[in-house]
């Protein structure tokens, strides 16, 4: 640090630092300011400083079957999008030609339509008069229609669907980055396929499995949309929580107070995975 | 100096009463939104415009209360008159965030049953909660017409679904369970849910929304479901195979009243008046399926026995229905029955 900077060098920072303003002056107006004036809201009672809000965390039954049901969905959703998600991936990666683009079209095409869009066709296929249902009735396989729709089960199906995208593009890019030739020396070492596979690909990719299964995670916790419009009033999310508490109590402090918690969760699951691996690495800067 | 003195006191003079003469020009409007604020534009606030001559500036909001209670503690409210659940009005009035309504203007309101009024509002259009089924589960003449036959899952076997919220709810649970019509207030909210607990395996869904309700029947999800009347006439114009009863209906009425301290206070009451008047009121019934809030807008002779027998507070449909009582939602023990409805409908 001894060795003065030359005045390019001082330019050049200058500069980094003006085109940065924007971006930090945006981040902190619409994100960290919000995100403080959240957290004073959730310490406000009626007379001051309070406790109130958090308080129900304990007394309120709601609070925890909510939040016991949202991660169940959420474990749910990120194993079943990582046991999908994987095979789709590693064949994208490994195929030649227009196979990756086309599989991978095939992934994002749907990224692209409405969630609202897509919630609504999973309603139609699912539901009792549904294609699902009486598809498998004309075959036979059923004489009352399967309840697919309106429950938790419905809403795990939809949300896979919708988050399936945000598993297969990091497994894809950590997949690409794995050289074709640690393969081929495996193999030329005697190892079989499966033995190659699991002791030198599947460590490879570990970085993409971590990174979509942190992503897929954490959309899982906020998700109101799904849960909402196929849940059948029985799934309760804490999205939802958040929602109830501004009817019921009239109060935003009430509302802040589960949103704070969900976010140190979520920020408590991020330095979890970044001890498993670098953060940057799950944002796939690296 | 003096000059000035009575030049400069002449301006406020001027200033002072153009400005109030320009503001008696116009109040904000707040209801919620959609058809039915579009419907509301053409049935109520232009004629009421026209016949006071106070321009009308629209807003909506779905859900007005949290926008209210921000307006008044910012301390400087820009909505005037707002249309909103009852409920809201008098816990809003309770609050001091609602004017009370200066009746000395208003003699159709105050001409009103009292039952349809209180301190801070009044009501300005119905509807109901009923029961209502789809033709294709059921023959005609084997339908179900009472909550006891909603609960009645032997003799009427079928998915059923309910709104995913205690309003309305609870009384049909009591009016299942045997209690009488008038009986029902204040509820008795522990038999309720024990009646409720009874029908919950029953329930495919707990509906949010009301297009919701209508649909989940007209697509055969379920087969009866409490619904909003005029959600369930709306898909049956559509053609779809649905019906429904007025019979134990629970009646329900949004309600006028006017923000604490409201920019344009005076106007606003007279506006009130304007609306609610049975000549404007019965307008209503022409746009949309919800009834006047005042009943002397039935003895106008604009609404046709035809349409009044349609309407879910018409004299003959009325006597069939149990009013809700937005004074009993309003009070502690209405709150605490609302706060008990999640923990039930998720265990």
């Amino acid at each position: 640090m001894s060795h003065s900077i030359t005045p390019e060098e001082r330019r050049e920072r200058r500069l980094i630092l003006a085109l940065l303003t924007p971006a930090l002056a945006v981040i902190g107006l619409l994100l960290i300011a919000p995100l403080i004036w959240m957290t004073w809201q959730s310490f406000q009672g009626p007379d001051g400083f309070s406790l109130m809000h958090y308080r129900r965390f304990f007394t309120d039954s709601v609070y925890l079957s909510s939040f016991t049901q949202t991660f169940r969905i959420a474990l749910v959703v990120t194993v079943g999008a990582l046991l999908i998600g994987y095979p789709i991936a590693y064949v994208a990666a490994k195929s030649q030609g227009i196979w990756p683009a086309l599989i991978l079209g095939m992934v994002l095409v749907p990224f692209w339509t409405s969630v609202l869009v897509r919630a609504y066709a999973w309603l139609i296929l699912l539901q009792r008069r549904g294609i699902v249902n009486s598809t498998l009735r004309d075959m036979g396989l059923i004489d009352q229609p399967l309840l697919l729709v309106n429950n938790e089960f419905g809403t795990t199906m939809a949300t896979l669907h919708i988050l399936l995208p945000f598993m297969v593009l990091p497994l894809y890019a950590a997949m690409k980055k794995i050289p074709g030739e640690l393969e081929t020396a495996g193999a030329s070492l005697g190892g079989n396929g499966w033995l190659v596979f699991r002791s030198i690909y599947l460590p490879l990719s570990l970085p993409g499995m971590i990174a979509g299964s942190v992503l897929v995670f954490v959309l899982t916790l906020g998700f109101y949309i799904t849960p909402e419009l196929l849940g059948g009033g029985r799934t309760f999310l804490v999205s939802m929580l958040v929602s109830r508490n501004i009817e019921l109590y009239n109060e935003w402090g009430a509302a802040s107070s589960i949103s704070v918690v969900l976010l140190l969760v979520v920020f408590g699951i991020f330095r979890l995975a970044s001890l498993l691996i670098p953060f940057e690495r799950i944002m796939g800067a690296k | 100096m003096k000059t000035m003195k009575t030049m400069f006191s002449t301006t406020a003079f001027c200033a002072l009463t153009f400005g109030t003469a320009a503001m008696a020009q116009e109040i904000t409007f707040v209801s919620q939104g959609g058809a039915y604020q579009e419907a509301q534009t053409k049935a109520i606030l232009e004629p009421a415009s026209e016949l006071t001559g106070i321009t009308v500036r629209q807003d909506s909001s779905p859900d007005a209360w949290p926008q209210v209670r921000t307006q008044i503690e910012t301390g400087a409210p820009i909505w005037d008159v707002i249309d909103t659940p009852t409920k809201d009005c008098i816990r809003g009035g309770e609050q001091g965030m609602i004017e009370p309504l200066d009746l000395s203007v208003m003699p159709s309101v105050a001409a009103m049953p009292e039952d349809l009024r209180n301190e801070y509002s009044v009501a300005y259009e119905f509807y109901s909660s009923v029961l209502a089924h789809s033709t294709e589960a059921f023959e005609e003449g084997e339908a179900p017409q009472s909550w006891a036959d909603f609960w009645d899952v032997e003799k009427f076997p079928g998915m059923r679904a309910l709104r995913n919220h205690p309003l309305a709810t609870l009384e049909a649970a009591l009016m299942a369970d045997g209690v009488a019509p008038a009986d029902l207030y204040p509820l008795d909210v522990d038999r309720a849910y024990a009646k409720l607990e009874e029908i919950k395996p029953h329930i495919a869904v707990w509906w949010t929304s009301g297009a919701q309700s209508a649909q989940l029947l007209a697509d055969g999800e379920v087969d009866m479901t409490m619904a909003w009347n005029g959600r369930v006439s709306a898909v049956m114009e559509e053609g779809a195979p649905v019906d429904f009863t007025y019979n134990q209906g629970i009646l329900q009425y949004t309600s006028l009243c006017v923000l604490k301290g409201a920019p344009n206070l005076s106007d606003a009451m007279k506006f009130i008046e304007a609306a609610m008047s049975p000549e404007i009121q019965a307008n209503f019934p022409s746009y949309i399926d919800y009834g006047p809030g005042n009943p002397a807008a039935y003895d106008t002779g604009k609404i046709s026995a035809e349409r009044a027998a349609e309407l879910p507070n018409s004299p003959e449909n009325a006597s069939l229905q149990v009013l809700n009582s937005a004074a009993w939602w309003s009070s502690p023990e209405g709150e605490a029955a609302q706060d008990r409805w999640a923990s039930f409908v998720q265990q």
